[in-house]
C-alpha cells in the first residue's frame, strides 16, 4: 500500500524479504546497509531475540532519488522465517507493495522453501492480495556454499519447486558475499515503482 | 494498492495537528498508516527522531498489541501509551488503517493529551474515512 504524499512529492513504498528461517534474509538487509550506507540516513533497525534470531523484523529505510519529480523513499522489511512467528510474518506483510522470496539453495532446505512460499501465498491471502498480481522476485541464496561440497539445489530444481506458476525473475546469490544482493534489490524496485505507476495512471 | 492525499488534504491535516495537538505542549505528532507509512509529522523544533524507524515500529508495535488483545478475548485495548522518565508515547487508532502517535513530556497530563488527542481524532476521521472506504 503504497503513500503517495503530492505535497511533498513523495512515495512511501514496501518491500518484504520473505523465506525460511536461517535463510539469509537479515543477512541481505545487512549488506545492503552496508553497501549504500551515503543513502541511508538512519540505523538499521532490528528485533532480535537472543539467539541472534530476527523475532519480529528487520527495518530498512532507503532512497532511491527522483522518478518522474517523486522522491522515492524505499522501506525494506524482513520477516521472522520461523515457523512459529506466524503472527508476526503476517503483521509485516501489511501493505506491502512488492516481495523478495529468499530461498535457501542447501538440498536440506527444498521441503522449508516450499513451506514457506505457501505459508506467503496464505498470509497474502489474508490481505486479499495474492502473488499472482504483486510484484515478486526469487533469490536462491548460498550459492557460495557448493564450493565448500556441501550438497545444493541445481536451479532447475528451485526453478520447478518455487516458480512454475507464472514466473517471476530469479537470482542465484550469496547474501554473505553480496552476490546478487543489489541485483535483486534492484529489479523488485523497478517491478515494485513500475506495478505503483500502473496503477496510478 | 497505492493511495494519496494532494495538498490541500495534508494541509488541512496538519492544521489540525498543531492546533491541537502541537500548540498545547506536544513534542511530536506522527499520523501513520497500519503498513508503517507516514502521512505526516509535525515537531515543534525541539529535538529530531528518527521518524521512519518510529513508524515502522509504532505500526508493528500497533498490530502486536491488537493481536494480543484479540487472543484474551477483547476487540482492542483503548489505551496505548509508554511512559518514559522525560519522554513519553501515546498511540490513537484512528480507523482500521490510520494511527496518530503523540510524544509528550512530563509538562503535560495523560488526561489532558488524551482529550486532545480524542478531539483531534473526531476532526481527522471525516479527513480520513472516506479516504479508507474508497481506496484501502
Amino acid at each position: 500500500m503504497a503513500f503517495v504524499n503530492l505535497k511533498n512529492k513523495l512515495i512511501q513504498v514496501k518491500i518484504v524479504y520473505y523465506g525460511p528461517g536461517r535463510g539469509g534474509k537479515t543477512t541481505n538487509l545487512e549488506y545492503i546497509n552496508r553497501k549504500f550506507q551515503h543513502r541511508i540516513n538512519s540505523e538499521m533497525v532490528t528485533v532480535k531475540t537472543h539467539g541472534d534470531r530476527t523475532l519480529f523484523f528487520d527495518f530498512l529505510p532507503f532512497d532511491v532519488g527522483l522518478v518522474n519529480g517523486y522522491q522515492i523513499k524505499i522501506q525494506l522489511y524482513t520477516v521472522p522465517g520461523q515457523v512459529k512467528y506466524d503472527a508476526t510474518r503476517r503483521l509485516v506483510l501489511r501493505g506491502v507493495d512488492g516481495i523478495v522470496f529468499v530461498a535457501d539453495g542447501m538440498l536440506v532446505r527444498r521441503e522449508t522453501n516450499i513451506q514457506s512460499l505457501r505459508n506467503l501465498q496464505e498470509n497474502l491471502a489474508s490481505y486479499k492480495k495474492s502473488l499472482r498480481t504483486l510484484p515478486w522476485v526469487l533469490q536462491y541464496n548460498k550459492m557460495d556454499l557448493k564450493e565448500q561440497g556441501i550438497p545444493m539445489m541445481p536451479i532447475e530444481m528451485l526453478e520447478q519447486d518455487l516458480n512454475q506458476e507464472s514466473p517471476r525473475p530469479y537470482f542465484p546469490a550469496s547474501a554473505l558475499e553480496g552476490t546478487n544482493v543489489v541485483a535483486t534489490l534492484k529489479k523488485i524496485i523497478t517491478l515494485t515503482i513500475a506495478s505503483i505507476r500502473k496503477e496510478l495512471l | 494498492m497505492s493511495y494519496t492525499l494532494d495538498q490541500k488534504q495534508l494541509d488541512r491535516i496538519e492544521d489540525i495537528l498543531k492546533s491541537e495537538l502541537i500548540d498545547n505542549g506536544v513534542r511530536c505528532v506522527f499520523l501513520i498508516d497500519m503498513a508503517g507509512n507516514i502521512i505526516t509529522n509535525l515537531d515543534n523544533g525541539e529535538k529530531q527522531h528518527d521518524i521512519y524507524s518510529l513508524a515502522a515500529l509504532a505500526a508493528g508495535n500497533f498490530g502486536a498489541v491488537s493481536a494480543m488483545a484479540k487472543i484474551i478475548g477483547e476487540n482492542e485495548f483503548s489505551l496505548l501509551f509508554h511512559k518514559g522518565k522525560k519522554e513519553n508515547i501515546h498511540f490513537n487508532k484512528i480507523s482500521s488503517e490510520f494511527l496518530l502517535i503523540t510524544i509528550f513530556g512530563n509538562d503535560i497530563s495523560l488526561g489532558f493529551l488524551r482529550m486532545k488527542v480524542a478531539e483531534s481524532v473526531e476532526h481527522l476521521k471525516g479527513l480520513l474515512e472516506p479516504l479508507s472506504r474508497e481506496h484501502l
